[in-house]
């Protein structure tokens, strides 16, 4: 009997078996829930009450315009600041980095938690009093805290790369500050900025716990639809999950997320 | 007179407590192929960034044409430069590239308007002017049907094609090339030497290079800028450099070259290797100089009838001549011919007047700031050294207290009294020990003398130099200790007040 040599193939095993178990069977079981009734009978009725029912197309919308509206708030925000950092010859920015980064490893409940508490002790000034109910305006101040550092180091990475000589180089051939920064700065720090995107948009569309905690449960997103309907319907449930499987893609797909492969390689941590 | 395009006046740069350029002049000629030259960290490419604007002066004018430009940006400046690794941009292809700066460009044009009056307006250039320029520029430097190119599938000679065609687009006064044919292995960079001399006679902008490599200059430029630690050396032809080298760095830098310690012995005489040799320049009897012969200016001939006779111990063929190197009593000459000889061999030497250069020496002590501790040592140039304090005042000692009680019986404590400390050169040993000394440097430059060799040992902290001459061979860059003997350390009081 041939006694079967180990080969370096066989390093992928674990992984293979983690993929079969908790990626490829998962899918499958959403896509057999999302399209079978009660009763295990393949059907479209899934389908055809999601995009029937307005609260629940508003809710994607709404899930939608709180993601852009928190990734485009910490694109404006992290890129001066990724810019300085990358540029600037401190000796001790990387100290400066941390205290971005910092944040990141302490628990994500509790730090929502500290800001609901915030958001509470302004709001007791009555001239403050609004953001009591201003609920949308404190889930996406509680998601850019979150989400900003995902946005500023791939940016920072990536500015960090961008040889200093081609700014010296725009400004000799008569590039102003401005020209300089759209037509050298801004290109090449596209790939951080995509990948910062994507590490952004993707999470606060879904990230509930955010929503729920700021929002005074008042605020649904999609992710939060589709912990309901699991308690209650798988079957609905997997087609919400299906519906978000499908933005995302599109999404990823408009900002070129699957062409730019190569550039972006480096860019996320 | 050629009119002077730029003109550098008494230009000084700290980059934080760094001075890297001291108080440099020197103008450069409209149309010039001037060339800046010296080893690395001589400050030669921080003059051509202050020139392009990537650098400010710290203190100092750059005029062009006569007009103050030290704190214009560089994009109002009508210079434009070859980057050292390029700096093309990686987001453009070859042609965008070429197009960048002249997409910035606005021209101002004149119109007439219905009724016949004239107004102007500043105007970006058209796409068909960018287009026919680019399509020049690409011409010029051979890359004709490279446009749709990506600048990450070129080859090093071909950016550098580009990088140049990016800069002479733009039509600029002065083009600026910092080292830009480093990165391009030897034939390729002999053959864009060629290729940009060709250029510069075409164009007819001026050229400002900047090289550390003595052939290139030699072979490229009309002026030679020659700098060394953030000083200009010598300004001249390249044949003038050669020839008449200013100082033993220049001499020892441009070309090979046999550097002796010589005494002037009369009129237009030299005494060096033992011998007296007739000579050109005019020194005061009795001084010191540097001799520079070059290898190329030594004959030889028959034993009975050279100046000098001496034993080859050396020949190496170097393709069109033989380097010969023979010993002389104790010193060590290395000649340039055509001619071999063996090994062994006894020959005579004879040089011409025209080949002797004199020089006065730029060093002939070493001087320094010093401060005595309350150890009776004194302290200078990053380090401690013992010294006899008594010879600051005359039949002075030092009593059991460490006090020193002069002739007159007086106690003076010499704690922090400021001193000039004056070593001489042939009165300092180093070692690779680095606690065997007072102080501790690197060596920053050798230069063979025949017999010896003079090094300079700079200190890290105080930038201290110190001039010696020693037999042993050190490297550049060693870092070695200082030793000077307790009797050799010369000290002197600072300000006589402190005499009292």
């Amino acid at each position: 009997m041939k006694i079967p040599r180990f080969s370096r193939k066989m390093l992928c095993i674990p992984y293979a078996v983690f993929l079969i178990f908790f990626v490829i069977l998962p899918m499958l079981v959403i896509l057999f829930y999302a399209f079978t009734d009660k009763n295990m009978h393949v059907s479209f009725s899934n389908f055809i009450r999601f995009f029937s029912d307005p609260t629940k197309l508003s809710t994607i919308v709404y899930s939608l315009v709180i993601a852009l509206i928190t990734t485009v708030a910490c694109l404006i925000i992290a890129y001066p600041v990724a810019y300085i950092l990358a540029r600037s010859k401190l000796k001790k920015k990387f100290v400066i980095v941390m205290l971005f980064v910092l944040p990141m490893w302490i628990n994500f409940v509790l730090r929502v938690n500290a800001l609901r508490e915030i958001f509470n002790l302004i709001a007791i000034s009555p001239a403050m009093e609004w953001l009591t109910s201003a609920n949308y305006f404190k889930t996406i101040v509680g998601m850019v805290y979150d989400f900003l550092p995902f946005m500023i180091l791939p940016l920072y990475t990536t500015m960090l790369k961008i040889d200093g000589s081609l700014y010296e180089a725009s400004a000799d051939l008569g590039g102003s500050a401005f020209t300089t920064f759209t037509r050298v700065t801004i290109p090449l720090s596209m790939p951080g900025i995509l990948s910062g995107i994507t590490m952004v948009f993707l999470p606060s569309m879904t990230n509930y716990v955010v929503s729920d905690m700021l929002g005074n449960a008042k605020v649904t997103i999609i992710g939060k639809f589709i912990y309901e309907y699991f308690g209650t319907d798988w079957h609905m449930g997997s087609m919400v999950a299906l519906v978000l499987l499908a933005v995302v893609f599109l999404s990823t797909w408009l900002s070129g997320g699957f062409q730019s492969e190569e550039n972006v390689r480096g860019a996320n941590l | 007179m050629a009119e002077h395009i730029i003109e550098l006046q008494n230009v000084t740069k700290y980059y934080d407590d760094n001075l890297v350029i001291d108080n440099v002049s020197f103008y450069v000629n409209k149309g010039e192929f001037i060339t800046f030259l010296g080893p690395s960290g001589c400050g030669k490419t921080t003059t051509l960034r202050m020139i392009a604007g990537f650098d400010l002066p710290t203190s100092g004018k750059i005029l062009l044409n006569g007009k103050d430009i030290s704190l214009l940006p560089p994009n109002k400046r009508p210079v434009n430069t070859v980057f050292q690794r390029y700096a093309l941009f990686p987001h453009l292809n070859v042609y965008e590239n070429i197009a960048f700066g002249l997409k910035c460009k606005r021209v101002v044009n004149t119109y007439e308007n219905d009724k016949g009056e004239k107004y102007s307006k500043k105007e970006k250039l058209s796409k068909a002017e960018i287009e026919k320029k680019v399509k020049k520029a690409l011409a010029l430097v051979d890359l004709e049907g490279f446009e749709k190119r990506s600048i990450s599938t070129l080859s090093g000679g071909q950016q550098q094609r580009v990088a140049i065609a990016r800069a002479i687009v733009n039509e600029p006064e002065i083009l600026l090339l910092d080292e830009p044919l480093g990165a391009l292995d030897l034939k390729m960079r002999k053959e864009m030497q060629l290729e940009l001399k060709a250029m510069h006679k075409r164009l007819g902008i001026t050229f400002i290079y900047v090289t550390h490599d003595q052939e290139e200059a030699l072979t490229m430029s009309d002026t030679i800028v020659v700098m060394a630690d953030g000083v200009v050396q010598q300004i001249g032809t390249p044949t003038g450099i050669y020839n008449e080298p200013a100082n033993t760095f220049v001499a020892d830098f441009i070309g090979e070259s046999n550097i002796f310690n010589g005494t002037v012995v009369g009129d237009k005489k030299v005494k060096f290797c033992g011998k007296t040799f007739a000579c050109l320049d005019e020194f005061e009897n009795g001084e010191p100089v540097d001799v520079v012969v070059r290898p190329e200016d030594i004959r030889m001939c028959p034993p009975e009838a050279g100046a000098l006779v001496g034993e080859v111990i050396s020949v190496v063929f170097k393709g069109i001549h033989y380097e010969i190197t023979v010993q002389v009593g104790k010193y060590e000459l290395v000649i340039n011919s055509t001619e071999s000889r063996n090994v062994g061999e006894k020959i005579g030497m004879t040089i011409a007047p025209d080949g002797i250069h004199l020089m006065k020496p730029k060093y002939t002590t070493n001087i320094f700031d010093g401060v005595i501790t309350k150890r009776n040592t004194v302290k200078f140039a990053d380090g401690e050294f013992d010294c006899d304090v008594t010879q600051l005042y005359p039949g002075s000692h030092i009593d059991e207290e460490d006090y020193l009680i002069t002739a007159s019986g007086e106690k003076i404590d010499l704690t922090d009294v400021p001193v000039k400390v004056e070593v001489g050169l042939n009165d300092i040993t180093i070692s690779d020990d680095a606690e065997a000394g007072g102080t501790v440097g690197r060596i920053i430059s050798i230069i063979y003398k025949g017999d010896h060799y003079r090094l300079i040992v700079r200190t890290e902290e105080e930038e201290e130099d110190f001039v010696f001459a020693t037999d042993d061979l050190w490297n550049e860059n060693d870092i070695v200790s200082v030793m000077i003997p307790k009797e050799k350390i010369k000290l002197t009081l600072k300000n006589s007040e402190e005499k009292k």
